[in-house]
């Protein structure tokens, strides 16, 4: 069936509501509202304000609260607008979430997920555009994924409920209006493995999230320039499926990561070092990166486009790995 | 314990007090003397002073009721029936610990005695305690969820966040601010606007009292009442125990901050001592009683020590378990590491 990103995501919270008791959706507008990018619209009317709670503006508490929640025995779901608001939330997903079940020799697990909206793209300017999911897997104790797919949208949720711990779920602005084809019974998918999602033999593209679009289209281009480029979606960023990395990197012996986030310090980084680490003599050049510009995403169009990954980019940090053969 | 004293049921409640506060006092002292021979480390924060407000607030609260503390817990535990021996054995850092020696003096957890910590963020608890509430709340539990937090608590958002969403949702919470006058170093008077802290809290549509938190026979008063209030679906209340720390903040403060004879002055409302003299006074408590009661608390506390001393430390091996819950897929992801 035809559907899109939003639906999909939409699919699974009713899915998942339906399936669960336990499970309950709170956040800031997720009700009446319809959630601040349409994802949640309707559920309201059908599963009541008990279960679609909209919440203050108090990113903290309702964090907390769904610790809380999870504690005591229910499922809860909480929406954060987006990964620029989830810092008023830091102390509760850094202290707490990621922190109980170790901290307290394995007695108190926290099931909570927390989904939110990562990523520039749309002219939002520097408060409400930036990548910040890898600040969020540098942290043990907390699960984070990126679905990129329409599969993944509607089937990350229901393992990430399942899942003993927290799991937050990075959905990228751009993604939500893609549309393409979804199986009927499409159901929960795994979040633990990368997956291949082009295959080709040069070079390795190792991308997630709002980038996967942008790596494809890179891949087709190199295609047509005789280059077949393979496309790792990583989908979970922590745990990081290492063997997937170093499996692609095996096969190609060349790396590009594109990532969203900013360079410094940053998920690239990580993957860029792990391949290095531990797939070094597998490498036929260095690893190249492709990342956001070091700057505030700016509001002007042309602006915002030259400080974000672009195909173009993509292309051409793939032809530099190439053209130290 | 006194023959006089089990004759009147008041008599029995205020025994039981005296005897959680001596519990308290006895073990804090013995954890001041360890920590000088450094068999405790990192931050201990004593309760010496203000032993009435956890001893009387327990009172109020059933075995499935939640309680959510703060970093200085030591006495919370205590009187919530977590065992001395497994505090004790968490402050030298043991497996043993209630927290498998992970947490320590700010950390302890007893998930069984619905013991929550040990949180050292000020106010982090606040809104842990609200999703508790909640969750009681989605599944038509009755129970109460305690919250302990210092008056320092309430200059943070988190503070205000907390009580504005559990009076909106009506949550059974009990916020029992333990107002100690002094966030670390900081006065009550040199942070805040407005020092009315019921007032302040009660502008949230939360019900609201001060209490003195130097009668244990009052904290349980008032917190019988709040408790009450909040199990029957009257919304969250909200207890301001005035009280006062004897101590130091920690066992790293010169005390640069008050006056020795403030400190004097609030010691002669000592809560054991005014307790076990009006005991006196009434005829419950003879002098012979009071001694046998110190001498079970020294024999509990002696164990404890002797429990924490001869338990094993958790092997170096195990250092990376629980970090994800055993048997889930993260736990067993190379990348975890």
């Amino acid at each position: 069936m035809k559907t899109t990103y939003r639906e999909a995501l939409r699919a699974a919270l009713r899915d998942a509501l339906a399936r669960d008791p336990r499970v309950f959706l709170m956040g800031e507008d997720v009700g009446r509202y319809g959630g601040c990018y349409a994802v949640s619209r309707g559920l309201l009317d059908e599963f009541g304000p008990e279960r679609i709670r909209d919440t203050p503006l108090s990113e903290s508490a309702f964090v907390g609260a769904g610790i809380g929640a999870a504690l005591g025995g229910m499922r809860p779901i909480v929406e954060i607008m987006t990964v620029n608001f989830s810092l008023l939330a830091l102390d509760q997903l850094v202290n707490n979430a990621a922190t109980l079940l170790h901290m307290s020799g394995g007695q108190l697990a926290v099931p909570l997920v927390v989904r939110m909206t990562t990523g520039a793209g749309r002219q939002l300017a520097a408060q409400h555009s930036h990548s910040l999911e890898g600040w969020f897997a540098h942290v043990p104790g907390l699960r984070i994924v990126a679905p990129a797919t329409l599969e993944d949208a509607r089937g990350m949720l229901w393992t990430a409920l399942e899942d003993p711990d927290p799991v937050l779920i990075f959905e990228h602005n751009g993604l939500y209006a893609m549309e393409g084809e979804l199986d009927e019974d499409a159901g929960p998918v795994d979040i633990d493995r990368a997956q291949v999602r082009r295959a080709g033999g040069d070079v390795s593209l190792v991308t997630y999230g709002g980038t996967l679009p942008k790596t494809l289209a890179a891949a087709e281009q190199l295609a047509g320039q005789g280059v077949e480029a393979e496309v790792l979606d990583l989908r979970t960023l922590r745990p990081l499926d290492e063997a997937a990395i170093f499996a692609s990197v095996a096969r190609t012996h060349r790396a590009v990561v594109v990532d969203e986030g900013w360079r410094s310090g940053s998920l690239s980084a990580e993957i860029a070092a792990r391949i290095q680490e531990r797939a070094f003599f597998e490498l036929d050049a260095p690893v190249q990166r492709v990342c956001t510009e070091e700057v505030p995403i700016p509001y002007p169009r042309h602006l915002e486009e030259a400080a974000l990954p672009q195909v173009a980019d993509v292309v051409e940090a793939a032809r530099r790995a190439l053209g130290a053969r | 314990m006194s023959a006089n004293a089990a004759e009147s049921p008041a008599g029995d409640r205020a025994l039981r007090l005296l005897r959680e506060m001596l519990r308290i006092r006895r073990f804090e002292e013995k954890c001041a003397e360890l920590y000088q021979q450094t068999k405790i480390r990192g931050f201990l924060h004593l309760y010496i002073g203000e032993e009435a407000v956890a001893a009387g607030v327990m009172q109020a609260l059933a075995p499935d009721d939640a309680v959510v503390a703060t970093y200085r817990e030591h006495g919370h535990a205590l009187a919530r029936g977590v065992p001395a021996g497994a505090v004790m054995a968490e402050m030298y850092g043991k497996q043993a610990g209630a927290s498998g020696g992970r947490g320590g003096s700010m950390h302890i957890f007893d998930a069984k005695r619905r013991f929550f910590g040990g949180n050292a963020i000020v106010a982090g608890g606040l809104p842990i305690a609200v999703g508790l509430a909640l969750a009681d709340r989605m599944q038509g539990r009755a129970r109460v969820t305690a919250c302990f937090f210092g008056e320092g608590a309430m200059a943070e958002g988190e503070f205000h966040e907390s009580l504005n969403l559990a009076a909106l949702w009506q949550l059974p919470v009990l916020f029992c601010c333990e107002n100690n006058l002094y966030a670390m170093g900081t006065s009550l008077a040199r942070s805040e606007s407005t020092t009315d802290l019921a007032l302040r809290a009660s502008t949230y549509g939360v019900a609201a009292w001060p209490v003195d938190g130097m009668d244990a026979l009052a904290v349980e008063s008032a917190a019988r009442r709040a408790a009450l209030h909040v199990r029957g679906g009257g919304g969250p209340a909200f207890l301001e125990l005035r009280t006062y720390r004897f101590r130091a903040h920690s066992m790293f403060d010169p005390e640069l901050y008050r006056e020795k004879s403030e400190v004097e002055a609030w010691k002669q409302r000592d809560p054991i001592a005014t307790l076990a003299a009006r005991l006196e006074a009434d005829g419950l408590l003879e002098a012979a009683a009071l001694a046998g009661l110190e001498r079970e608390v020294a024999a509990e506390i002696e164990e404890a020590v002797r429990f924490a001393e001869s338990a094993p430390y958790e092997p170096v091996e195990t250092l990376t378990r629980f970090v994800y819950s055993e048997g889930s897929s993260a736990a067993s992801a190379r990348g975890a590491r």
